[in-house]
């Protein structure tokens, strides 16, 4: 069954099948990462571009690594949101990038919608990794994958979020870090009143997995005593992304390439 | 030249008529409305059976974009899409480059407008130096000019001593002060209604209470001063309250509302659609109702079109980018008629917001077919279907949300001062 779609542009447009069969992808791209030679020729020959408005070191890496490991050839811009003020328009950066022949255009941005832009002018396949305090669909793959591996299952899990959901894509996109205008006092409040300890986290079930997207603000958000408890699968998530972003490259190319 | 209509349902509000009547038109003046008028010597006579005949439109909320911005808009283009979309006369809001806020960009405007425009046109200043919102601009002197009214539309005047000082001058000349009403710490980054698609849409709210809280303040201060307070672009359900009590009070205020606040909600912004951008944002489907009932009991006065053109490069960026506004000129007519079919308003109710009722805000001589009234005339159909093509429309800029869409009803021919601007064919 393909995922008959040309963008990843947010969650809601995928259909519990759609995510099923990226997770059951992501299990078999899973496996190559952990061989001793971690790469597959599914891509090879196509063009993975990675464009990115916002500084993000980890998830441009990760997709960086997924498209080497299915041999593409990958490009990083990295464009600064001064040169954007009086230069071209987001469109006509990438209309430009593409008629250099791109296959798959990875975008981060600060604006919400910004891949909306791209997803409608462009042939290639795009990716959202991330637009303003919207969305960033791959990391909820990777959190659904992470569950499911940890679990076994997704349906019937109850799942805490805590964190400054408003401001926060990741959040956005599982349940359906950013701070502009902050909505709470200060860091000290807030640690005071949100940060995951060993004592609240005694609140949920005894099997109970702690993840964070990363990066963690140890002692703020989680309390360092929790780095190396059991429950704590965050480094686990970053290997899994690998995988996931492999899983949704292979996935929007289509029917031409074939999985290893 | 005269010109004689017959045969055409004449609707005039002021002068309480609704009537099968011709209309006889000598030089730049009506001449004779009555029935059964006969052609006499040269003459041109237009069939306006089963068509509406109403004194020529007359929008208070323009943006015309000259000086400064005449890539948008220029007055050239934007009284052709006013005449297309049935007004005769427009009032054009201040936020030019450089700013209409002195006797000099009064005089350019009148000056280019009697030179290249095809519709009256009548500018609004500011009523603050560069609507900066902290000392009053020269408002006598542009009111001698020939301003209408003064406005820092675009954005609210933040201080309530400012605009309290600007109320109480602005009595002098009697003339109204057009409030845009946005508390702007409240609405600060924000691009569309606060809400539930603006949190599925991860984009930051305006809240209503940005509006509501400065229309309340407003109020307080027109009751202060005793001054002529007209409320622009009202969206929420809170300012159609607050104004209604107002009214009842005896407060001299008055307000407009735009066609896209009573046909559009929030939801149009879905798929970060830029050209439903606009402040203030489009609000809920319980807003569209409020604002439906004030216009229905009368607690809102005007419909204005808040024509707002933006260049392409302007709208098809990122969201938090685009520039907030729509065109409205060509699109208001049918809108409006829309909900007279809808049975929120009367056809008569409907014509007196868009003549008669901002003639009297601004005491204009015009808004009435009255016997020696400048021969300002608009023919409408209200049953002709059309699609709104951004090719074929007059304006400079194309960002309209209702692109693409159906409507019915429009002006087939506008005649101003005893001319005819607009003539698709009756």
């Amino acid at each position: 069954m393909p995922l008959n779609k040309k963008d990843l542009l947010e969650i809601q447009e995928l259909s519990s099948d759609d995510i099923k069969l990226i997770i059951d992808t992501a299990d078999s791209f899973k496996e190559v990462t952990g061989r001793d030679i971690k790469k597959v020729p599914t891509l090879r020959g196509k063009t993975v571009v990675n464009l990115f408005y916002e500084p993000s070191t980890r998830t441009r890496t990760s997709f960086e690594l997924a498209a080497k490991r299915l041999s593409a050839d990958v490009l990083n811009i990295a464009v600064s949101t001064s040169s954007v003020v009086k230069g071209e328009t987001l469109l006509d950066t990438a209309r430009n990038i593409e008629a250099m022949r791109s296959d798959i255009i990875v975008i981060r941005h600060s604006a919400a919608g910004a891949p909306y832009i791209l997803a409608k002018g462009l042939k290639s396949s795009v990716i959202n990794a991330g637009d303003g305090c919207h969305e960033h669909p791959t990391q909820a793959l990777l959190d659904m994958f992470t569950i499911r591996e940890k679990k076994g299952r997704l349906d019937g899990l109850t799942v805490a979020i805590v964190g400054d959901i408003t401001h926060s894509r990741v959040a956005r996109s599982d349940i359906l870090e950013r701070q502009g205008k902050s909505y709470f006092p200060d860091i000290r409040e807030y640690s005071m009143q949100y940060c995951l300890t060993k004592e609240r986290l005694k609140f949920a079930k005894d099997d109970a997995i702690v993840m964070h997207p990363g990066p963690v603000n140890w002692g703020v958000e989680i309390s360092p005593e929790l780095s190396e408890d059991k429950s704590t699968v965050i480094l686990e998530q970053v290997t899994n992304g690998v995988a996931v972003r492999m899983a949704v490259m292979y996935l929007l190319s289509g029917e031409k390439a074939t999985a290893s | 030249m005269k010109i004689l209509i017959k045969n055409g349902r004449v609707v005039d509000p002021a002068n309480k008529i609704d009537d099968t009547l011709d209309i006889l038109v000598d030089g730049n003046i009506i001449k004779k409305v009555a029935k059964g008028i006969k052609a006499e010597g040269s003459v041109k006579v237009i069939d306006a059976k089963g068509k509406i005949i109403a004194s020529g439109l007359i929008d208070i909320h323009t943006h015309l974009r000259e000086p400064g911005f005449e890539y948008k808009e220029t007055i050239k283009t934007g009284t052709l899409a006013a005449a297309a979309g049935g007004f005769t006369a427009i009032c054009c809001m201040p936020n030019t480059n450089p700013i209409n806020d002195n006797r000099a960009v009064a005089e350019f405007i009148l000056s280019k407008s009697a030179k290249e425009g095809v519709v009256n046109v009548l500018p609004i200043g500011a009523i603050t130096k560069g609507s900066h919102g902290k000392e009053l601009a020269e408002i006598g002197d542009m009111v001698n000019a020939g301003c209408v009214a003064v406005s820092d539309d675009g954005r609210g005047v933040m201080d309530a001593e400012v605009m309290r000082r600007g109320l109480e001058y602005t009595k002098a000349f009697d003339i109204p002060i057009i409030s845009h009403c946005e508390d702007a710490n409240l609405s600060s980054g924000g691009v569309m209604n606060e809400g539930f698609a603006s949190t599925t849409l991860g984009l930051r709210g305006i809240p209503k209470a940005a509006e509501d809280v400065m229309v309340v303040r407003d109020i307080a201060l027109a009751e202060l001063t005793g001054a002529r307070l007209h409320i622009a672009h009202v969206s929420s359900a809170g300012s159609v309250e607050s104004i209604r009590i107002a009214k009842k009070r005896g407060v001299k205020v008055s307000c407009e509302t735009c066609p896209h606040y009573f046909t559009l909600t929030e939801d149009a912004v879905i798929g970060y659609n830029t050209n439903a951008k606009v402040n203030p944002p489009l609000r809920t489907k319980e807003d569209v109702k409020a604002i439906k009932e004030g216009l229905k009991d009368g607690t809102i006065d005007i419909i204005a079109s808040d024509h707002a053109p933006h260049a392409v490069h302007e709208k098809e960026i990122e969201f938090d980018y685009a520039s907030f506004g729509m065109i409205g000129l060509e699109t208001s007519l049918p809108l409006i008629l829309n909900i007279v079919r809808e049975g929120v308003l009367t056809l008569k109710d409907a014509i007196a917001k868009v003549t008669i009722n901002p003639a009297r805000l601004l005491k204009l001589k015009k808004g009435t077919l009255s016997e020696g009234a400048n021969a300002d005339i608009t023919i409408i159909d209200t049953e002709s279907e059309w699609v709104v093509d951004v090719n074929n429309i007059k304006s400079k800029s194309k960002n309209t949300p209702f692109a693409g869409m159906k409507m019915k009803g429009r002006a087939v021919m506008t005649i101003v001062g005893g001319k005819m601007v607009y003539d698709i064919g009756i």
